[in-house]
């Protein structure tokens, strides 16, 4: 990822490259605007006869030289060219990214929660369906409907390199759709605030070729390994009962979809809602201690004794 | 506002026999009975600006605890949820217990002044608006400083404030504070659109009031059409969560976007209501130090009235992003690009004064100077957001807190502290330091644009607002860094201003009646004016009243030392709307405790509501009946009773 993953000023992606000429030309357009009126202002107080306060103001004799609306009028009429020049390109642009150039290859459902995403792939067959959570996966250089809702409040999906933000509001479903140009890891934001621990409500979208695509969709299919080792075998006795509660780990007894699923954790690049990186020493600290990374999650810390939590790290390392 | 009984006032002369017998009748009592009961609009007034300026103290100091905890990623000052609240409070203090209420202030003070009236129409409806915002401001920082603050931002969006996510008390103080505080709007708003039309001296035809009084009035006019809305949509949101309706929940079949266009229905309206007074301050005192009338009067005002009216149709590009029908996005986008041509206008028209006057450059010439460009810089990020594919991109980041810290401290708060300079000596009967005033201009200017011009990159790279936190490796540490250091000499700014009032209000220089030579009539009354503003009422020839002699445009000029003198009880006159022709001489009410009393059961009300104390409502009530019936009996000096028929 770049030194600033989330800037809209550079684009990988359909809907923003068409946005990011646009963006350049207003912001050029706001920056000349203020310079020239900068240079006038500056210009026309170096004119002042005095400096001072109440006396030199007094001493200024009050004339009305001119009407002076020559000011206005021209000024008008300048301004004028690039507002109208803007007002069309962006109905022009609008209208280029309103929808998507041709029927979308993929449908993936997100849905927002506090504070992770949800997301779903469609398939023809149920058995093609699955469930993932903050990491989405797209081929490159298809048009990918993103069908949008809220779970509880309202979150905004906001990938900028890609796309502008669509917000996902429960009780109604929004369509986004997103097309990425080269492949990638291209950061994603929450960006509609949504409570205690909006500020950590990242995600990552992932757009590879189709053929690593297709081989990630087909490993996201299965089902979670049995375990191997005794240790792992404790592990997911542990995650069944205690983290079953909340989490789905598909083709074992845990089955809730409250959280994220955990099937095919390892997979992940981030955990947390794209807040710390996946690996051992994390993933203990997160499974442990939640409320300290991340002060009002909704998940519980676990006071799991040390061994539990080895048994529970050996276990959720096999969910690759 | 009575009509008295057929009576053609007498003409005169100022005189000291005449001011004497005046002073007798309009005089506030001394001491505490006088402080609770005063209608003074100068005393109200100036306990508005007071009051607002606490405020802007507060919400300040809420903005640098904001400003710490960002300076650097990870930092961890306050709890997510502590921080939450003082975003959330911040907004809220510098919104709706500043930005307006400041203006509110300086318009109850100078209105009948600049208008050459003896005070608002409605005296005592001005005394309980200033109490409720007072109770208001009061209620809704009760919350706050028990733990209980609003913590879904000033907007407070549906689900997240409804019961089911937000249990605590923090919605139901911003619900039932806001419904309060709405009501102290409404009055305001309704009295200043009557005193507009009805209590302008003779001869100050529409086309020769001032544009500060344009911008209040337009303000207020809106206020008056969208302040229902908002305290609508906080009065569902209250039920939805004390009684299980189902407004906005999505559950019971509720929609979150009605909050969304209730809210903006009046939140846009409202930013032009806090900024189109201020921008009128601009246009009265700049043209004072650049020594020539305003150039454009006619289109400054028509454009005036035109923002407000186009600014009725932009509140949806608050919600482009929410999965509306592109038709109605396309049309917002338009009226919200359209609506830079008025301000466009003004900006050209200050330009213009400047460049075809004479400047002095004082403090509060700097102040009103520096708006323009401060105004210009908020107003084409503005412009950006209208545009729909930039603004997916650009909303809900740091480019949108760049853009609005332009327009409410850019468009409101300089041309304030400017109009405070220049109006100062008109409340106080002193000079303000200018040269405390240079010191405390640059660093405003300079800490201001230090702190908050780098945070449109911040936005650009992308930065979401809302956040308690963020991680290093954005890009976004150094920015924020220098974000906070502007933020803190900014605030050491405004603290050299506070700091100049008090010294010049101590040992100030006497100021004389018209210490700038200012052209309008509140600069032809003493400083600080009487209790009663004009000995006689005036009769306005122009539009420039005091500078006719200089200008020489028209034989014509305006009285200030004869006429109406009004002085058998306490009586002003009341004009017509468009020509300002004498109509009828109004018999104004004397100092009274009912707006207090009936403030104080509306608090009480609100408080019995909040705790759902029933018995409490039940004679909260009766005591708002009975304040009102104080307020509304008959009296006899207001011509509301007839003599009796023996006497």
């Amino acid at each position: 990822m770049s030194a600033t993953p989330l800037d809209y000023l550079s684009s990988a992606g359909r809907r923003a490259d068409v946005t990011l000429p646009l963006t350049w030309w207003v912001l050029g357009v706001s920056v000349a605007v203020c310079v020239i009126i900068a240079a006038l202002l500056w210009l026309g107080i170096r004119r002042a006869r005095a400096t001072g306060g109440a006396a030199e103001t007094r001493a200024t004799p009050v004339e009305r030289p001119s009407d002076g609306l020559r000011w206005i009028t021209v000024g008008l009429a300048i301004s004028a060219v690039p507002l109208l020049a803007t007002l069309i390109w962006t109905m022009a642009a609008l209208a280029q990214i309103s929808g998507p150039p041709r029927r979308p290859g993929l449908t993936i459902d997100v849905t927002g929660h506090q504070w992770w995403w949800e997301v779903q792939y469609q398939g023809a067959e149920p058995s093609d369906t699955f469930t993932t959570a903050n990491e989405i996966h797209i081929p490159v250089g298809v048009p990918v409907l993103v069908r949008l809702r809220g779970g509880d409040v309202i979150h905004s999906f906001w990938v900028p390199k890609l796309a502008g933000k669509t917000d996902a509001i429960p009780g109604q479903n929004n369509l986004a759709w997103i097309q990425a140009r080269r492949p990638g890891r291209y950061r994603g934001q929450c960006t509609e605030y949504c409570g205690t621990q909006h500020a950590r409500m990242g995600f990552e979208v992932v757009a590879e070729p189709r053929d690593a695509f297709e081989r990630w969709r087909t490993a996201q299919l299965q089902t979670a390994p049995p375990p191997v080792t005794p240790a792992q075998a404790r592990g997911l006795a542990l995650v069944s009962f205690r983290c079953g509660l909340c989490h789905a780990v598909r083709g074992t007894d845990a089955a809730s979809h409250y959280g994220p699923d955990l099937t095919h954790l390892m997979s992940r690049r981030m955990i947390a809602a794209g807040m710390l990186p996946n690996n051992a020493g994390t993933l203990a600290g997160w499974t442990q201690n939640p409320q300290a990374l991340k002060p009002g999650t909704l998940m519980p810390d676990q006071h799991l004794s040390g061994s539990e939590l080895a048994d529970v790290g050996a276990y959720l390392e096999t969910l690759k | 506002m009575k009509p008295a009984a057929f009576r053609t006032p007498e003409i005169g002369d100022d005189n000291g026999v005449l001011r004497a017998r005046l002073h007798a009748i309009w005089e506030t009592q001394p001491g505490w009975r006088g402080w609770l009961s005063t209608v003074d609009h100068k005393e109200i007034g100036l306990r508005y600006i007071v009051t607002a300026f606490v405020m802007l103290a507060l919400g300040g100091i809420e903005a640098l605890v904001i400003r710490l905890q960002l300076a650097g990623p990870d930092l961890h000052l306050l709890t997510p949820d502590q921080y939450n609240q003082f975003f959330s409070t911040h907004g809220m203090t510098m919104i709706f217990l500043y930005a307006s209420p400041i203006l509110s202030g300086f318009s109850n003070y100078l209105w009948p002044l600049i208008f050459g009236s003896r005070d608002m129409a409605f005296p005592r409806l001005n005394a309980f608006s200033y109490w409720v915002y007072l109770f208001a401001a009061l209620f809704l920082y009760s919350g706050f400083l028990i733990g209980a603050g609003p913590n879904d931002g000033w907007f407070n969006y549906v689900p997240y404030s409804e019961k089911d996510y937000n249990p605590g008390l923090n919605q139901d103080f911003y619900a039932l504070g806001m419904v309060l505080l709405g009501i102290s709007t409404s009055v305001g708003a309704a009295n200043f659109i009557v005193t507009f039309f009805k209590m302008r001296a003779p001869g100050m035809s529409i086309n020769r009031v001032p544009i500060f009084a344009w911008g209040t009035l337009t303000a207020s006019a809106a206020n008056l059409v969208v302040v229902p809305a908002v305290s609508l949509a906080f009065f569902l949101l209250w039920l939805d969560r004390q009684f299980a309706t189902d407004f906005f929940r999505p559950a019971g079949g509720g929609q979150p976007l009605l909050w969304q266009h209730l809210f903006w229905l009046f939140g846009h309206p409202w930013v032009y209501a806090i900024v189109l007074p201020a921008m009128g301050m601009v246009s009265d005192g700049l043209p004072v130090f650049c020594r020539r009338p305003l150039v454009g009067y006619s289109v400054v005002a028509l454009s005036t009235i035109a923002t407000m009216i186009l600014g009725f149709g932009v509140w949806v590009h608050h919600m482009f992003a929410t999965g509306l029908p592109g038709l109605s996005m396309s049309f917002f986008s338009g009226a919200s690009i359209v609506i830079t041509f008025p301000s466009a206008v003004a900006v050209f028209a200050w330009l213009a004064t400047i460049w075809t006057g004479r400047p002095v450059v004082t403090t509060a010439f700097l102040f009103f100077a520096s708006m323009i460009l401060l105004f210009v810089i908020g107003g084409v990020s503005g412009f950006m957001t209208a545009s729909v594919p930039v603004d997916w991109q650009l909303t809900d980041t740091y480019f949108v807190v760049a853009h609005i810290h332009y327009v409410l401290i850019g468009i409101n708060v300089f041309p304030v502290v400017g109009a405070a300079y220049f109006w100062f000596p008109k409340m106080t009967g002193r000079m303000m330091d200018e040269r405390l005033g240079r010191w405390n201009f640059w660093t405003m200017f300079l800490g201001f644009n230090l702190g908050f011009l780098p945070m449109h990159v911040t936005g650009l790279l992308g930065m979401p607002r809302r956040v308690y936190t963020y991680s290093d490796g954005m890009g976004w540490d150094i920015l924020n860094l220098v974000t906070s250091i502007g933020s803190f000499v900014f605030a050491i700014g405004v603290l050299l201003f506070f700091i100049n009032c008090w010294k010049s209000l101590r040992s100030g220089p006497a100021a004389g009646d018209n210490p700038w030579d200012g052209p309008t009539l509140e600069w032809a009354v003493s400083s600080p004016p009487p209790p009663y503003n004009f000995a006689v009422i005036p009769t306005v020839a122009s539009r420039h009243p005091l500078w006719e002699d200089q200008l020489e445009e028209s034989v014509a000029r305006t009285s200030i030392h004869r006429g109406m003198t009004l002085d058998q009880a306490k009586e002003t006159i009341a004009t017509t709307p468009l020509d300002a022709l004498p109509e009828r001489i109004v018999e104004m009410p004397g100092d009274s405790y009912a707006p207090l009393l009936l403030a104080i059961a509306l608090a009480v009300l609100f408080v019995a509501l909040l705790l759902k104390l029933t018995v409490l409502v039940v004679i909260a009530l009766a005591a708002v009946f009975l304040a009102l019936l104080l307020w509304l009996w008959p009296r006899r000096e207001l011509l509301e009773r007839r003599e009796p028929a023996h006497g």
